[in-house]
This record gives structure tokens, sequence and C-alpha cells, in this order.
């Protein structure tokens, strides 16, 4: 039995080194390109830092209480186990001891103690900032199955792609959320700028990040919300402070009006297009599903379920269950020739 | 101690037709066959909800795979939870109490008898009804569909808007019927304790498994009232036009919450208190030495039963509760490992300087705990509620609740089939295919638990039914997979053991592990009448004072 321990632990703790290894390789692997990963150990924003700092202490802790309890098991396996020579006999009986059941309530009621009060700081960071007056405000609306984001101050709304300035630490530049849902409750998550925070109906939440870094983060809706809740993707694209004064100015525009996208545009004016999906500036004002104004400015379609190409576009129109099995947009049934017209006139939407 | 060497043959049904034998199953009011009946139905959903888990697991295999739709994918995960917990652990464990009990407590049978048999049925129909909704659904909208809603049926998407039709009646109704049998069963546990304990057995010389079970029971009709109270305002909502939870009419959704987390938490202990008893029993034994601290081994599950009642909202740290609030349930949350961690060191300090047995069921014990150490350990990360803004709701929360579940009380579950199988039977267990049984659970175990833990630290959310290639859960999830498998067949190993050893195993006698406690001095399989004559004790150990005349613990205690 003493062979086979030492070998089961040899095991463990290879199996171990190789899944750290494993991670390692592949945060590393998507560390440095434009697209960030969701790996919650690879923070770039104030909130999901003070998360890893405090996950690495309760690590620590949990780490060293693991290694002690688990050596005295092993040990009392290993060196109390019966043996050929003492069929028979009873070892000694022992019914307790004062002493030592004190000293096990104590030293743990005390680390109880400590991490307590590491998190009660942790908790009083995150939940209780401020918000500073540079902040830019953003409502966070969960459908089944997108997201819908509105920029009070700015006049803007978009879907599934959010766009948020850079926050340099120097001037902070943060963004607070305002957490809404239109039907059942959704989570929003991007696990390198903070820990999720539902959406629920009835129940206005408020979360913030202040990125430290550009670049591309993803995330998903995490709480259970109905059929399509996998393909409830979510990217938020952190900007330099030009590139987002750049995106705001050109979202801000009302859609652009092209003539050669005239009979599209009356076949989605047409049809029952209209009485879901807003295009700024035309009769179409539905809000049921994602706005289109500048729906070419985003790189994927149907809450990241698929690239914003020609192809699936045509496809999604003529049938979003080939794409999203579930997803609440009925099929059209247009002719061949309006459901051209409409992804040509959808593709003049920049 | 007056059972002593009393035999007395096993009552003869052997030449009856096999109807006679059904009938008497069906119509039992003996607290053993009851038990039977319980574990042996828990076993069935079982196979059930495990064939559902291997689903989720081929469709998970691999990213974009589409083995099944989305819709059935999310039937499967609210089906595999809902029997697990309702139809798997909570019968199973209730199947053992009520064949136990009265044995150690020197009883001849629980205390309602009748409501015993009425609490076994009604929970197994509620079985019933929940699989029935895989033809019924749907009700008049078409073809069957059973509930997904998840199995904590979150508001609004338990609402009539978001579920038509009628599979949320079917779990509903499900847990209802089932709740209620458990309250039966749960008030029957404490009077059968409470009065009907043999002559000398006080409470303080009450095996440790009688106490749990006692605490357990208590915790059952503190923790169901108000989810079966939640369940009647569904109901209420669905078909009466009440608006509890009803969002869209004002109700609130963390109403919904607040009722199921107060059922859902002390769940939990529910389920791993019955199993600390086994381990409280099968360890001394094993170890040939007497419970280390018991005064304060029942000291310790009173506090958890009690710490344990303020701590549900854990389960709602990211839904936006202010930080006060988030503080107060990371506090309670993390002072529950407390007196779960002084009953870990007394099962060490119990095996500390003993000599250690390590028959299947001693190692099935020493597996839980280790793998409850870190499950405990585990909980105490997500306790520190800001890291549980990222761990909840992804996949490292699956992992910690299967290492719970699978890992400590499935664990602890096979010891307790290896080590009292003999008592219900009559036949020992196979030592070698509980061995295979016992060595491919632990790999499989650890392939899928241990690595679980990794996609939800990389960002994968539990409850989706596929995932983008890009996001690197491929590899991971592949191995998941493989340990599901190895479980698997070790389950099937079980079976065989169960089955084999039935016709074959070896005559177990009496007492085939050389205990001390009461069910031990009667034959196996007990007679209906358990004790021919009503024992009388004079500590809590009184098979040892019998076998050691010359030092009994009844000096001592």
């Amino acid at each position: 039995m003493r062979r086979v321990t030492s070998s089961t632990l040899r095991i463990v703790s290879q199996v171990i080194f190789l899944l750290w290894a494993a991670t390692a390789v592949w945060a590393g692997e998507l560390g440095n390109s434009p697209l960030h990963t969701t790996n919650i150990f690879a923070p770039s924003s104030t909130p999901a830092k003070s998360i890893v700092e405090l996950s690495v202490f309760v690590l620590v802790i949990t780490g060293i209480i693991f290694v002690v309890v688990f050596a005295l098991l092993a040990y009392s396996v290993v060196k109390f186990r019966a043996r050929a020579g003492d069929a028979g006999r009873e070892p000694a009986q022992v019914y307790g001891s004062t002493q030592i059941e004190l000293a096990w309530t104590i030293i743990p009621i005390l680390i109880v103690v400590v991490l307590f009060l590491a998190t009660a700081r942790v908790i009083h960071t995150i939940q209780d900032a401020p918000q500073p007056p540079t902040a830019i405000e953003v409502t966070a609306v969960g459908h089944q199955y997108w997201w819908e984001f509105r920029y009070p101050n700015l006049g803007i709304v978009t879907a599934n792609e959010l766009h948020i300035p850079v926050s340099d630490p120097a001037h902070p530049t943060p963004t607070f959320f305002k957490l809404l849902s239109a039907d059942t409750d959704h989570s929003f998550w991007v696990p390198e700028l903070a820990g999720k925070t539902d959406l629920i109906p009835n129940h206005p939440n408020r979360m913030w990040v202040d990125p430290h870094k550009t670049g591309v983060f993803l995330g998903q809706c995490a709480q259970y919300c109905g059929a399509q809740h996998a393909k409830m993707l979510l990217r938020v694209s952190v900007d330099s402070a030009k590139d987002f004064e750049a995106w705001v100015q050109s979202q801000q525009q009302p859609a652009i009006q092209d003539e050669r996208a005239a009979v599209g545009r009356r076949v989605f004016d047409g049809n029952a297009c209209m009485n879901c999906h807003t295009v700024a500036g035309t009769p179409a004002n539905g809000r049921f599903g994602p706005d289109l104004t500048h729906l070419m400015s985003r790189g994927t379609i149907a809450a990241g379920a698929a690239e914003n190409t020609h192809n699936n576009l045509r496809l999604w129109i003529q049938d979003p269950s080939a794409i999203k099995p579930g997803s609440l947009m009925p099929a059209m049934k247009l002719n061949d020739a309006d459901l051209d017209a409409v992804v040509s006139y959808m593709e003049t939407l920049r | 101690m007056s059972s002593n060497a009393i035999t007395v043959p096993a009552v003869q049904i052997q030449d009856r037709p096999w109807v006679d034998k059904l009938h008497q199953w069906v119509t039992t009011t003996d607290h053993k066959r009851l038990g039977i009946l319980y574990i042996a139905s828990a076993l069935l959903f079982l196979v059930l909800g495990g064939v559902e888990a291997l689903i989720i697991r081929v469709q998970l295999m691999h990213a974009h795979n589409d083995l099944v739709s989305p819709q059935v994918f999310n039937r499967m995960f609210t089906m595999h939870g809902t029997t697990m917990i309702f139809f798997v652990a909570m019968p199973i464990l209730f199947g053992f109490a009520n064949y136990l009990v009265p044995l150690m407590i020197g009883a001849r049978d629980m205390a309602f008898p009748r409501l015993n048999a009425f609490s076994f049925w009604l929970s197994f129909f509620g079985a019933l009804l929940l699989y029935f909704s895989f033809l019924g659904g749907s009700g008049l909208y078409g073809a069957g569909n059973a509930p997904d809603i998840g199995w904590w049926a979150y508001a609004p998407l338990a609402a009539r808007a978001f579920s038509p039709g009628h599979s949320s009646d079917y779990w509903t109704l499900a847990v209802l019927a089932s709740g209620f049998g458990s309250i039966g069963t749960a008030i029957n546990i404490i009077a059968t304790i409470v009065s009907m304990r043999c002559p000398g057995m006080t409470l303080g010389r009450m095996p440790l498994l009688a106490w749990l079970n006692l605490v357990m029971a208590g915790m059952v009709l503190l923790a169901i009232s108000p989810l079966s109270a939640a369940q009647i305002m569904l109901l209420v909502d669905r078909y009466l036009g009440g608006h509890f939870f009803d969002t869209q009419a004002g109700g609130s959704a963390v109403l919904w919450m607040h009722f199921f987390w107060i059922f859902g938490h002390p769940e939990v202990y529910v389920l791993i208190i019955p199993c600390f008893a086994f381990m409280s029993e099968i360890i001394p034994v094993f170890s040939r030495k007497p419970i280390f601290g018991y005064p304060v081994m029942v000291g310790a599950t009173v506090a958890i039963a009690f710490v344990s009642m303020s701590v549900w909202a854990h389960h709602m740290f990211t839904v936006g509760m202010s930080s006060y609030a988030n503080s107060f349930f990371t506090i309670t949350t993390m002072a529950v490992g407390v007196p779960t961690g002084i009953k870990i060191f007394n099962w060490i300090g119990t095996m500390w300087g003993g000599r250690i047995q390590l028959r299947t069921p001693m190692l099935f014990s020493i597996g839980f705990l280790f793998q409850f150490l870190i499950a405990g350990l585990t909980g105490i990360m997500m306790a520190s509620s800001p890291f549980d803004w990222q761990l909840s709701l992804s996949y490292f929360v699956v992992a910690h609740f299967h290492y719970v579940i699978v890992g400590g009380i499935l664990f602890a579950l096979f010891g307790a089939f290896y080590y009292w199988y003999p008592k219900m039977t009559g036949r020992m267990l196979s030592e070698s295919l509980g061995k295979w049984h016992f060595w491919l659970f632990f790999i499989g175990f650890h392939l899928t638990f241990d690595v679980m833990h990794i996609p939800g630290i990389l960002g994968m959310p539990r409850r989706i039914y596929t995932y983008e290639p890009s996001r690197g859960w491929d590899t991971l999830n592949l191995i998941i997979t493989i340990g599901a498998f190895i479980q698997a067949i070790a389950i099937l190993v079980f079976v065989a053991n169960l089955v084999i050893s039935y016709f074959k195993g070896a005559t177990a006698g009496n007492d085939p592990w050389d205990a001390w406690t009461l069910e031990w001095s009667t034959s196996s399989p007990p007679p209906a009448y358990n004790f021919a004559s009503i024992p009388v004790v004079a500590s809590r150990r009184p098979l040892w004072d019998l076998k050691h005349p010359e030092d009994p613990d009844s000096r001592y205690e």
C-alpha cells in the first residue's frame, strides 16, 4: 500500500503540473493578440485585478490547509494500517482529547477571520466605488439571446459589441453600467474586465470596469436564460481615446440612405422586419431585436454566433435556426430576389 | 445486552408465487423493506440520471458538436439535476436511514410504519410524474418534452410566458409530491429516534448515525417547507393569475431565488450529514477504535445545521445584493467550514493510532475524506464573494458541487453499500470487484472533476450546449468526457457486484466486520421484528462491551 500511495501521489502531482502548464501555454498563446482570452487570471481592469489579488491570497491559505490536512490523512493511512502480525489484537481505545479539539477549533476560527477581513475589503473596493464625473454611462439590457447597449449621454444604441474607452490610471475614464433585463435573467460576464453581475427583470444592477489595455475582450451570458443561452456571446472593444471618439461620431449619424439599396429598403419596411428592428432615420423603430442602424460596423451577427459576412447575413435572414436554433428571429420566407435586396440594404448600413 | 446468540430463521417466502411476493413488497410497512425500496428506486434513477449526464458530456466533447439540439440539451441538464438531487440522493439516504436507524437504536420498526410507506410511494410517484413529462410534457401543444428550466427553475423562466405547455408543471408537481414524502419521512425519523430507543440508550449513547439522521431530519422540515410553499406560489402564478414571480406584472425574480436557495443550501447538508453518519460508523470499525471526540462530533453537526440555515444567499452573490449582504453571507459561509473541519480532524483522529483495515468500505471512506477536503476548500474560495463573482455560474462551480455530491456523498454511499449490504442480504459483496469498482471510479472521478475546474477558470459558463472553438476549451472537455465514461464503467462493475454477490457472495453471518453497534447483533438479513427480545445497552458500543467484558466502554462513559 505504501508503494501505491506514493505512485498515486506522483501521478496526482504530475497531472496538476501538466494542467497548470497547459493553462499557462494556452493563456500565453492568445495573451498578446488583440483578441483577449476569457481567463479570470489575466485581468485588465481594476475590479478583475482586485479579484485576482484576493484569489491568490485565498488560494495560498487553502493550499496550505490542503497540504497540512492531506499530509495528516496520508500519514495516518500509511502509518496506522493493519499489518499481518497484529491479527486479533485491538489498538489502544482512545475516546478523544479536549485540548486537541480546542486547538482544531480555534485555529480554523482565526483563519476564517483573516479570510473574511481580506474579502470584505475587496467587496467594499469594488461594490462601493464612487462614480467619477468622467465616467462613461452604459445601459445594458439583456434580451433572449442578445445584448442591447444604450449610451444615454451620447445618444447611441448598439447591440452585442460594446465599445468603451481605455482608462488611463492617471485620468481614469471608467465605464459604469446599469444592467436591466427585458425578459429572463441573464448575466454580464467578461472575465478579464470584471466578475459577473446578473441582469434581472425589475431589479436594476450596477457594475463598472476601467480597462487598462485596448483590444477586444470576450465574454458571454453566464446565467441560463433559455434555449440559446449558449450563443448569447459578448464582445467588448476597448478603444484608445481617439478611436472611441471616432466611433461615437460615426454611431451618432442616422442611417446612410443609399439609393442603390432602395428596393431592399422597401422589402425591409414592407415586411415584419421593421416591427422588431430600428434603423434610425427611417420608419423602422422596433425594439424587440437589435438596432441595425450601423449593422456593418459590427464584426459579428446573431450575438456573436456568426461572422458578419454576406453569406452569413443572407443565411441568417433566410433561416435563423441554421445558425442559432431557438433564436427568436423568425425565418422571413422571402423569395430570392427580395432576400438579395434586403441583404444589399443591410450592407449599406455602415 | 440480551439479544446475543438469539438467531431467528428468516421468514420463509420462497415458495410463494411471484405475484404474492410483489404484493408483499408493494403493501409492506416494514422499515427494512421500505429502506430497500427507497434504495432500489434510487439506483434505477441513478442510472437514468447518469445516462442524461453522459448525453451532456458527449455533446460537450468538442466545440460545435451537434449530437443534440439546444432544447434537448437544456432538458438533459434540467432532468439530470432534478433527478440526482430529488430522486437519487434524497431517497437513497432516506433508504439507509429507514433501514438502519431502528436497528441501531434497538427498535422493531419506525414510529409510524404506514406513514413510512406513504412517504416512499409519494416520492416514487413524484419521480414517475417527472419522467412522464417526456411523453406528456407539452400536453395539448404537441409532442412530449421534459422540463428545460434548469433544476432551480429560476423566475421568470418558469412563468407561463417563457415556459408554455406543461413541462414546468410536471417539474413543480414532482418536486412538490416528493417534498411531502420527504417531510413525512423526516417526521418519522425524528419520532422514531426520540421515542423508540431501547432501554439504556440515552441520547449520549446513541450511535452517531442516529444522531446525524436526527439532525438531518430536522433540517428537512425547515428546508423543504419553504420549497413546497414556493412551488405552490409558482402554481398560483401559472394557473390562478398570481404575480409572485411574474416579473412582467411586477413580481420578483429575486424572491424565487431566496425561496429556492433557503431550501437549496440546507439541502446540501441534508445530503451530506447522513454521509458524515456513514463515515462516523465505518471509519471507527475499520480503524478498530471508537470515534474520536463523540460529543464534539454531535456538537459540530448541530453547529453545521444551525449555521447552514443562514448561508443560502451565497448562491446569489452575482444577483446584485448590497456590500453588507455580500459580507454577511461571506462570513456565515466561511464559518460553516469550522465545524466541518472539526469533523474531518476527528475522523483523522479516529484513524490515528488505529489498525486500519483497507477493506472496500474503508477505501471509499478514505476517498471521501480526501475529496471532501478539496470540495470544502474550493467552497471556501467561492465563499469569498468577489472570487465568486468570477467562479459562480461557471464550470468551476459545477466541478465544486460534483466534488461534494460525487466525491463526497456518492463515495460515502458506496462505502455504506459495501458495509451494510451483508446485513441487508446476508451475503458479502465481492472484495475484488469492489476494488475494481473503487479504483475505476476514483480514476474516472478525478479525470472528470479535477479537470472540470479549469474550463471554469478559463471563462466557460455552465449550461451551454456548445461553445466556440476559439476559446480553447476543447481538450479539457474531451478529458472530462473520457472520465465520465470511466465512471460509468465503474458503476456497471458495482451493479454487477450487487447482482452477482446476491446469488454467489460469501455468507456474511451476523457480524462480518467485528463491529460494535446493535444492527450486528441480529441475523443477516434481520427478521421482520428485528430483535427477538429488545436489547439493553450500557454504552455507545454495546457489542464491544459484550466482546470485551474485561474492558467495557461502559466503564469510561
